[in-house]
């Protein structure tokens, strides 16, 4: 039988099935941190029963970090108790954790593929929805709650239904200026955000194909955002080279082998889906959000739409727009660049390509986190930490930081801030925060003028 | 986890669409390490204002309606995969949470959770709604064996899909975290005949 990328690694990973009812899937790796597992390793306590697979864990903190002064005691008691919490519960279990002060330490999602945790083939979980951010490698990976947190820690797996399997394929060439982001809130701008509920999706087309890994990883993160359960991307040449030689690769000889493995990944030709769509590349452009999930979303020189529809009226009205105004050219106070969407060494290169020589508008408050202490050394050896400084911008460290604001980087109330992260969810960064969603170019650009502007305009 | 069987009640509506884990239970409350409490912050800032005070217009604060089954517009519990939600939800008192469509992590942390989703078309969402708005004492009742949502005072009769898996852990209280445990050893066996 033919099979797509996603039947391979499921059915590969099956313990058994229960008849009308889900599969057993076993799990590979387990990422961790410390807001969504305290209440799973109390249920461990609770049940008295033991960690079945430390060896399979890694953990981090990155949620609920300040993203200054890191070296000094978290000031906030509530969050210095979640994150020793996890120092506890880690070193009792022997689980492995990149805590602060680590150099390995950053946002799950940033860390998992750079140490080469995150593998093709594999499936992979953590309590976090964005865990889809690992399918770029041709991993299943997908978010879960607490009490699944739970049972990965008892069994190293998880009963689940096999998802329906959905394609998007978007081929021929990209303009210039349209980065991997504004793809991706294309297609949910085209799709909504419950296209691909009970779903997971495979990007595919020439599009993704082209892709760097750290592209592609953008991609994947926001597939959660069109409601699928993850995203996957077939791994190819692009993606044995970004795992090769990381520290926690299969290296020499195993590495061989393992790459005539993922070989045989990719979709079958001729399997079916049980949905599909398809784009033209050439019809993305850059784009913004204007509402208050991520679907709302437009290429930045049209028009916001209008709709009767009073969820979407809720929508303007929390984010003082209206329907047809536009937003280019609309002035906006705070930028953020950063979150496991965007906080990749790429992302910054990206920024500090557009920033360097220019400064940034008085009016603007501009972050840059770095989504691990890896990028954050790397900013510092490519001298892009000189550009960002130079700018005006405020180059922090590594954590979720304003992405969910649960630290102190929060957008006040009323403001409007660019962001590069996946969620302008209402009071998602801040109360009363309005959040505009966007490329990191697209954020860069924002801080420098002040206002909206369309990056591929001239 | 506590047994499911029936459940009667009067429903309290949020007509609103794509209602996000954020607005549930924003994220500046997931502080805590244990699971009590939750449902002081659920809606936290549809119900309160800024300064704390409970803003009339939201339906949590309008005495004419209560009970332990919401009803929400379509796409309920998209955003993140935060559990608090679930456990906000429970711990403010509801049980059943009905919508057109419910997010997928959600709808699995709901069930971990003892709170059963009933998905209904988008028809019988907006006639509950207006069921609901001439009446906000009307009640529903929820037959989970016969699978089976209806409102008798308006001759209304929903039967609704379930896993039969879901279903069983519902009745008996049972978590999958038991189940897992008891299937140790074909869990030994498959990683040792991994390639
Ligand atoms: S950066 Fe934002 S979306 Fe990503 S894991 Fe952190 S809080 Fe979640």
């Amino acid at each position: 039988m033919k099979k797509t990328l996603f039947d391979k690694v499921w059915d590969s990973h099956i313990v058994s099935s229960i008849e009308n009812g889900p599969d057993i899937l076993y799990i590979d790796k387990h990422l961790i941190h410390e807001v969504t597992s305290p209440q799973a390793f109390n249920v461990l306590e609770e049940k008295g029963i033991k960690l079945f697979r430390p060896d399979q864990i890694v953990a981090t903190a990155d949620h609920n970090v300040p993203t200054e002064d890191q070296h000094l005691p978290i000031q906030d008691a509530l969050s210095r108790k979640q994150v020793s919490q996890l120092t506890e519960n880690c070193e009792k279990y022997g689980v492995n954790l990149y805590g602060l002060g680590h150099p390995y330490q950053g946002i799950v999602h940033v860390i998992g593929p750079e140490l080469g945790v995150t593998q093709p083939g594999m499936t992979i979980v953590c309590g976090d929805s964005h865990t889809s951010t690992h399918g770029a490698f041709g991993t299943i990976a997908f978010g879960i709650g607490t009490s699944q947190v739970a049972q990965v820690f008892a069994s190293q797996c998880l009963l689940v239904n096999k998802p329906k399997s959905m394609r998007v394929t978007v081929s021929g060439d990209l303009h210039p200026d349209v980065q991997p982001k504004d793809v991706i809130l294309y297609v949910i701008s085209k799709l909504g955000t419950d296209a691909g509920t009970g779903h997971f999706v495979e990007f595919a087309g020439s599009v993704f194909e082209n892709m760097s890994m750290e592209g592609r990883m953008t991609v994947c993160n926001m597939s959660i955002e069109m409601g699928a359960r993850g995203g996957m991307i077939a791994p190819d040449q692009t993606t044995f080279d970004y795992v090769s030689g990381r520290e926690f690769a299969p290296k020499g000889d195993e590495l061989e082998r393992k790459i005539a493995h993922w070989k045989t990944l990719p979709t079958d030709e001729g399997a079916s889906f049980d949905t599909e769509f398809a784009f033209d590349a050439a019809d993305i452009r850059p784009m913004i959000t204007y509402g208050t999930n991520p679907g709302m979303g437009i290429k930045i020189s049209d028009n916001i739409p209008s709709s009767e529809d009073a969820s979407f009226q809720k929508a303007l009205n929390y984010m003082g727009l209206q329907a047809g105004s536009k937003l280019l050219d609309m002035e906006i106070s705070h930028v953020f660049i950063g979150s496991c969407t965007n906080s990749r060494i790429e992302d910054f290169r990206a920024a500090a390509q557009y920033i360097k020589g220019k400064q940034k508008s008085a009016s603007v408050s501009a972050l840059i986190v770095p989504g691990s202490q890896q990028v954050a050394k790397q900013i510092v050896a490519e001298g892009l930490d000189k550009v960002f400084e130079a700018a005006g911008f405020k180059l922090r460290q590594p954590g979720c930081s304003a992405c969910l604001a649960m630290n102190d980087d929060k957008i006040p109330a009323g403001a409007y801030c660019v962001s590069t992260s996946n969620r302008n969810f209402e009071g998602r960064q801040g109360q009363g925060a309005r959040t505009l969603l966007a490329s990191p170019v697209t954020a860069a650009a924002a801080a420098i003028a002040g206002k909206i502007v369309d990056v591929s305009a001239n | 986890m506590e047994k499911f069987t029936l459940l009667e009640s009067s429903m309290v509506p949020i007509h609103v669409e794509n209602i996000d884990t954020d607005q549930i239970i924003p994220a500046r409350f997931l502080k805590a390490t244990d699971r009590n409490g939750f449902g002081e912050n659920l809606f936290r800032d549809w119900r309160f204002a800024s300064d704390d005070t409970p803003k009339s217009d939201f339906v949590l604060n309008d005495t004419s309606f209560s009970g332990s089954i919401l009803v929400a517009g379509n796409n309920f519990g998209c955003g993140s995969s935060r559990e608090h939600a679930a456990w906000a939800l429970a711990d403010y008192g509801f049980k059943v949470v009905v919508s057109s469509f419910f997010a997928d992590i959600f709808k699995g942390n709901a069930l971990n959770n003892g709170i059963l989703p009933i998905q209904v078309s988008p028809k019988e969402l907006s006639q509950l709604f207006s069921l609901i708005s001439d009446n906000s004492a009307i009640t529903a009742k929820v037959d989970l064996e016969a699978q089976l949502f209806s409102v008798p005072a308006a001759n209304l009769r929903i039967p609704f899909e379930l896993n039969a898996y879901k279903k069983m852990c519902l009745i008996n209280g049972y978590d999958d975290i038991d189940y897992l445990l008891s299937q140790q050893e074909a869990i030994e066996h498959f990683e040792q005949n991994r390639s």
